[in-house]
């Protein structure tokens, strides 16, 4: 049996984690620094500047940056990419009303139908899946304009700045170092060459999405993983103009996913309206699947060629395309505790994610809401932040947050099962609001899978005719990325592996990172990095490999999706 | 020494013609145009730990505050962006027109240009502003060097390359060879904010609103076409032939 | 209808890109030429066998440096009289058509590709995979031709009609002087110079193998370029690399050599005026937009077609 786990990455936590090594009149202080310009992140953000808006005298002793945020991509939005069906509530929340923001409108109806390769079945939507109130947007524009209004609100946003490091001192985190710039292949400085720096400061947030970098160096170095590993959906998605309204959101399940439990392909499609004259097409797929030749990029092609599909897309245009993955062990795999001294962790970064409902980014904000209260909390006269910061998570799981994850806490697992029993499970559990219990199911690290292989499924993908179906080069280009290529390679994985790994790694990238190099004549071969086609979805440390981020303003520059 | 850099904020991925006004959609993403970056760079360079002052200019929509202040980030000292509806749609004649309006208030010794704007709609601006403000101009400078009061260039034909001395105050556009340019750091990036920015009308450049825009200009767009076609394609098989073929097809076309 | 053409010189002889537009100023209307330099008399009766009627000569040493400004002087005493200024671009004629542009306010739309008899000018936009008809508003209508557009057309005419054009020089166009200049005969082309580039690609096979792209490069008087693909595994360095992340080349002829044609590879040498390709695979996307495309190997095919070339220049 052969799995990715077996071949580990050349990556250990403790690289990332360090103290402060700038000279102290050269640190950079702040008052609260948060790491990722996503939902999360930039919600924090703006409550904090609420906050300090209202209490001048905490902001006082602030100092001249009371917040700042730092954002990996080109700027806040670059990064960002989901279907998305919002639920509103926390927006409100956090202050907005919905008709102020860029949305593409409330939900009006919708649809789930099950696929096999030529019918669509349409089925009542499982209880899960009713969007009733539920707004549409693109979490790349929500993100631009709610940066917008944090740097109205008083917050400093860095762009094309990446956290690298965790700055610990006494068990304490007080800080992150940036990354480095203008370095070349070989890690060797270039003319322009750009040290890092340590930004400290009294509170860190980070936010930085699925598969956060620091995030997983945090929960490794202050042993906070739960018993329950997370496990990970892989999501690539389209953005089309199209010359019939949509006019409803579209979930469905079955084709081109394989129901059997051995091949454990979990997941389905989403086509959402965005207007009238554009709508957003994703595939989703659980990275627990067995075939190395799955390609989950191949397999949104292969749906698009389903009649039903077909027909929505024809006469139209495709003008974006994206990846990324999103944790999906749900409530099982949260981590023992969202806060460490000087820390809090908010958002997709620690899976506070509603895999059934496919729903995270209001959690995401509700999290960053409650993160920018607990940080504000900490720093007022008298406080004790350690009792500050764990009110945090009494405020996660008491909240809305915890009670929705909770009650569909076992749905992930149960889809192991296979398609139809699972399903089945699945809505007793919802109707039953989580009361019924199936009984804590392990999860398995999606690289212990064991891998198989279906022979000539990778050929069978449709071939790229560049108007219904599309290559990855051709994806990786519309997705904006591009990245200089001449880096340090941001990628840790084994690179002498079985020719069943670097297959499974190789079709799973939907960004064509990964290639065959040599063969090894003893059955392994090594495998070939392009890394500066990444669009950092995260796959790879799901898979057995390990992303880590490359030099700040590198990646996508997605726009709507 | 004062030395102004022009800079262009521009479109960023791939582009997109608007098909109501037949221009570049502009509503998008935009950044400071890579090239006008290596002038910014050589400005910096210039005035090292001097006391001179780097100061950039814009013409453009109010977006283009970020390309300024990716500018400042990197080392300027004060940005100039003029946004005025009445500009927009400026050609050449017209962008040139504001432009010199706004550098000569500044009056600096040194106007620095980059080589061309990505979404080239400015390749040719330096020579134009240049004229207006009745200096001397030298374009393609892969070096450059100031003493006293004279500039010194070397400059990239296709022949070789010129030293060309040019008495200041001078416009330079640069090329892209002449420097890389550096990364903003987080200080620089976080007191780009504080530092001065002023915002322009076309009137305050000294240029009346017929001048500018639309209604100053001297050119226009008509209409958008197909591609220019490549014309035949052939496609032959790599056998004994086929490098024959190949001469005779480069012979025709006159390329040996 | 008139056109004034200014024709660039170099070592003696008319820019053939000059001439190429004297050419179509020819066909249009009645072409006049303006020569700028310093002992430049005799390349007017060169002027008349290309296609101008006339010739306008600034014959003078202070005129030989080739600067732009004391140009756009001798040019804006004379363009008023015409309906449009035709340049066939280069470094000194860009400058020379936007100074000119500023001093009389008059349009310039340049990077054209063709222009019509009733002055609508074609251009190609957005990496070329746009063609936009543009206009002018009023007169004299500048027009900056992209390089290599139009062939020179000899007609076998006579003398030209040459008068000495008035020289006066704005202060600020004393400015500026050479003081030295380097004419390059250096190891070939640079990539962003070169009139012909071959490029390889993986399906070359091995690093070694880039000898054949160089071999070939060498022959027809080219740069050598590579691919992404070829430079990120270390075979050839990251300055010949063309693309999305490398350069952006447009030569008069491109090779290329086991090359996809991923489109992170096309933007960088899609407006290259003839494309060649040689790759093993009959689907690569390169033949889509190559102007002959040879499904064969690099390794059969390359050599010989070097030989050849060589035996056509000898």
């Amino acid at each position: 049996m052969i799995r990715a786990s077996d071949f580990p990455p050349p990556f250990a936590a403790s690289e990332f984690v360090g103290e402060p090594t700038d000279p102290a009149d050269e640190r950079i202080e702040v008052g609260v620094l948060v790491v990722g310009g996503g939902p999360a992140g930039l919600a924090c953000a703006i409550r904090l500047g609420q906050l300090l808006a209202e209490h001048p005298d905490v902001a006082e002793r602030m100092g001249d940056v009371p917040v700042a945020l730092l954002e990996k991509g080109k700027q806040p939005g670059s990064h960002l990419l989901s279907g998305a069906v919002v639920n509103p509530r926390a927006l409100r929340k956090l202050g907005y009303r919905i008709e102020d923001l860029p949305s593409y409108g409330p939900v009006h109806d919708e649809a789930v139908y099950v696929l096999t390769r030529r019918n669509a079945l349409r089925i009542p939507p499982p209880p899960t899946m009713r969007n009733h109130g539920n707004v549409v947007f693109s979490l790349s524009r929500l993100g631009r304009r709610l940066a917008e209004d944090a740097e109205e609100g008083g917050v400093t946003i860095l762009p094309e700045t990446v956290g690298e490091k965790l700055l610990v001192q006494h068990g304490r985190v007080v800080g992150v170092r940036t990354g480095d710039k203008g370095r070349g292949r070989e890690g060797e400085p270039l003319g322009n060459y750009e040290p890092g720096a340590d930004i400290v400061a009294k509170v860190t947030v980070l936010a930085e999405g699925t598969q956060g970098h620091l995030t997983g160096v945090a929960l490794d170095h202050f042993g906070l993983r739960g018993d329950e590993p997370q496990v990970w959906e892989l999501g690539v998605k389209e953005v089309w103009k199209v010359p019939r309204p949509l006019g409803r959101v579209v979930h469905t399940m079955g084709w081109p996913l394989r129901t059997a439990a051995r091949y454990r392909e979990f997941g389905g499609s989403f086509v959402y309206p965005m207007g009238d004259d554009m709508l957003t097409i994703g595939m989703v797929v659980g990275l627990d699947y067995r075939d190395v030749e799955l390609s989950a990029h191949d397999l949104l092609q292969e749906l698009k060629t389903h009649p039903k599909i077909r027909k929505l897309l024809a006469g139209g245009e495709r003008v974006a395309w994206g990846a990324k993955t999103i944790p999906s062990g749900g409530w099982h795999s949260l981590p023992t505790r969202l806060h460490a001294p000087g820390l809090l962790l908010c958002g997709d970064g620690v899976g506070l994610v509603n895999i059934a409902r496919l729903k995270g980014v209001h959690y995401a904000i509700e999290s960053g809401r409650l993160a920018a209260e607990s940080a504000f909390a900490s720093l007022q006269r008298g406080a004790t932040p350690a009792t500050a910061l764990g009110a945090y998570d009494d405020a996660i799981r008491s909240g809305f947050i915890g009670r929705d994850l909770y009650e569909v806490r076992d749905m992930r697992q149960v889809f192991g099962r296979g398609f139809f029993v699972g399903g089945a499970l699945a809505s007793a559990m919802t109707v039953s609001k989580g009361r019924l219990a199936i009984g804590k199911m392990r999860a398995e690290p999606d690289a212990e899978q064991p891998l198989l292989r279906s022979a000539g499924r990778a050929d069978r993908y449709p071939a790229p005719d560049g108007t219904l179906t599309f290559d990855k080069l051709s994806s990786v280009f519309l997705s904006g990325n591009k990245t200089r290529d001449d880096q340090p390679n941001h990628i840790r994985v084994e690179r002498r592996v079985p020719r069943e790994v670097a297959d499974l790694w190789i079709n799973m990238c939907p960004a064509q990172v990964y290639e065959l190099g040599t063969e090894g004549g003893d059955g392994t071969v090594t495998v070939q990095l392009a890394p500066s086609n990444c669009v950092q979805c995260g796959a790879i440390t799901a898979k057995g490999g390990r992303l880590t981020p490359p030099e700040g303003g590198s990646g996508p520059e997605y726009t709507s999706t | 020494m004062k030395i102004a850099v022009c800079v262009k904020h521009v479109p960023e991925g791939p582009g997109r013609i608007d098909p109501g006004s037949k221009r570049l959609d502009r509503t998008g993403e935009g950044a400071l145009n890579h090239f006008d970056a290596n002038a910014v760079e050589e400005a910096l360079r210039l005035k090292g730990d001097g006391e001179g002052e780097v100061v950039v200019v814009s013409l453009g929509p109010e977006k283009a505050a970020d390309s300024l202040r990716k500018a400042l980030a990197m080392g300027a000292d004060r940005a100039v962006l003029v946004s005025d509806e009445a500009a927009a749609g400026s050609d050449l004649v017209a962008t040139s027109k504001v432009l010199a309006g706004a550098l000569a208030r500044e009056n600096a010794d040194l106007v620095l240009f980059g080589q061309q704007a990505s979404d080239a709609d400015g390749a040719v601006l330096w020579a134009a502003v240049a004229e207006r403000l009745r200096r001397p101009v030298v374009s393609q400078a892969a070096e450059l060097t100031v003493s006293g009061d004279t500039v010194r260039v070397k400059r990239q034909t296709e022949y070789g390359y010129d030293v060309i001395e040019a008495s200041l105050p001078a416009v330079v556009a640069v090329s892209d060879a002449i420097n890389e340019p550096r990364y903003p750091s987080l200080k620089g990036i976080m007191g780009a904010k504080k530092k001065p920015f002023e915002t322009l009308t076309v009137s305050d450049t000294g240029v009346a609103a017929d001048e500018a825009g639309e209604a100053g200009s001297k050119t226009e767009v008509r209409a958008l076409g197909a591609p220019p076609s490549r014309g035949e394609s052939k496609k032959i098989e790599g056998d004994a032939n086929a490098a024959q073929a190949i001469v005779d097809f480069l012979a025709e076309k006159r390329l040996v | 209808m008139s056109i004034l053409v200014f024709l660039e010189h170099h070592d003696g002889e008319i820019q053939k890109g000059s001439l190429g537009v004297l050419a179509k100023a020819a066909s249009l209307g009645d072409a006049h030429a303006v020569i700028v330099g310093g002992g430049v008399g005799a390349l007017a009766a060169e002027a008349g066998k290309y296609g101008a009627v006339k010739v306008h000569v600034a014959d003078d040493a202070s005129l030989d440096p080739p600067l732009p400004q004391p140009r756009v002087d001798v040019l804006a005493k004379l363009a008023g009289d015409y309906d449009a200024v035709f340049f066939a671009n280069s470094v000194l004629a860009a400058d020379v058509a936007a100074g000119l542009a500023a001093r009389l306010d008059a349009g310039l739309n340049w990077d054209l590709v063709d222009v019509t008899g009733d002055f609508t000018g074609k251009r190609p936009a957005l990496q070329d995979s746009v063609l936009v008809d543009v206009g002018w508003k009023s007169t004299p209508r500048l027009a900056l031709f992209r390089a290599g557009s139009f062939d020179a057309a000899p007609t076998g005419g006579g003398e030209p009609e040459t008068t000495q054009a008035a020289v006066e020089l704005e202060e600020h166009s004393r400015a500026a002087k050479i003081v030295d200049q380097q004419l390059e005969e250096a190891s070939g082309p640079s990539i962003e110079d070169a009139d012909v580039i071959v490029a390889g690609g993986r399906g070359l096979g091995a690093p070694e193998n880039f000898t054949l792209a160089e071999e070939l490069a060498r022959a027809l008087g080219g740069a050598v370029g590579a691919t992404r693909a070829v430079v990120d595994a270390g075979w050839y360095p990251y300055s010949a690399q063309i693309g999305q992340t490398g350069k952006t080349v447009s030569p008069k002829l491109y090779v290329a050599l086991g090359i996809s044609g991923a489109i992170q590879h096309k933007v960088g040498m899609q407006s290259s005026n003839v494309i060649v390709a040689i790759n093993k695979d009959p689907n690569a996307p390169i033949f889509e937009f190559s102007d002959l495309g040879v499904v064969g190997d690099v390794h059969e095919v390359v050599p010989k077609l070097t030989e050849l070339v060589k035996q056509r220049k000898s």
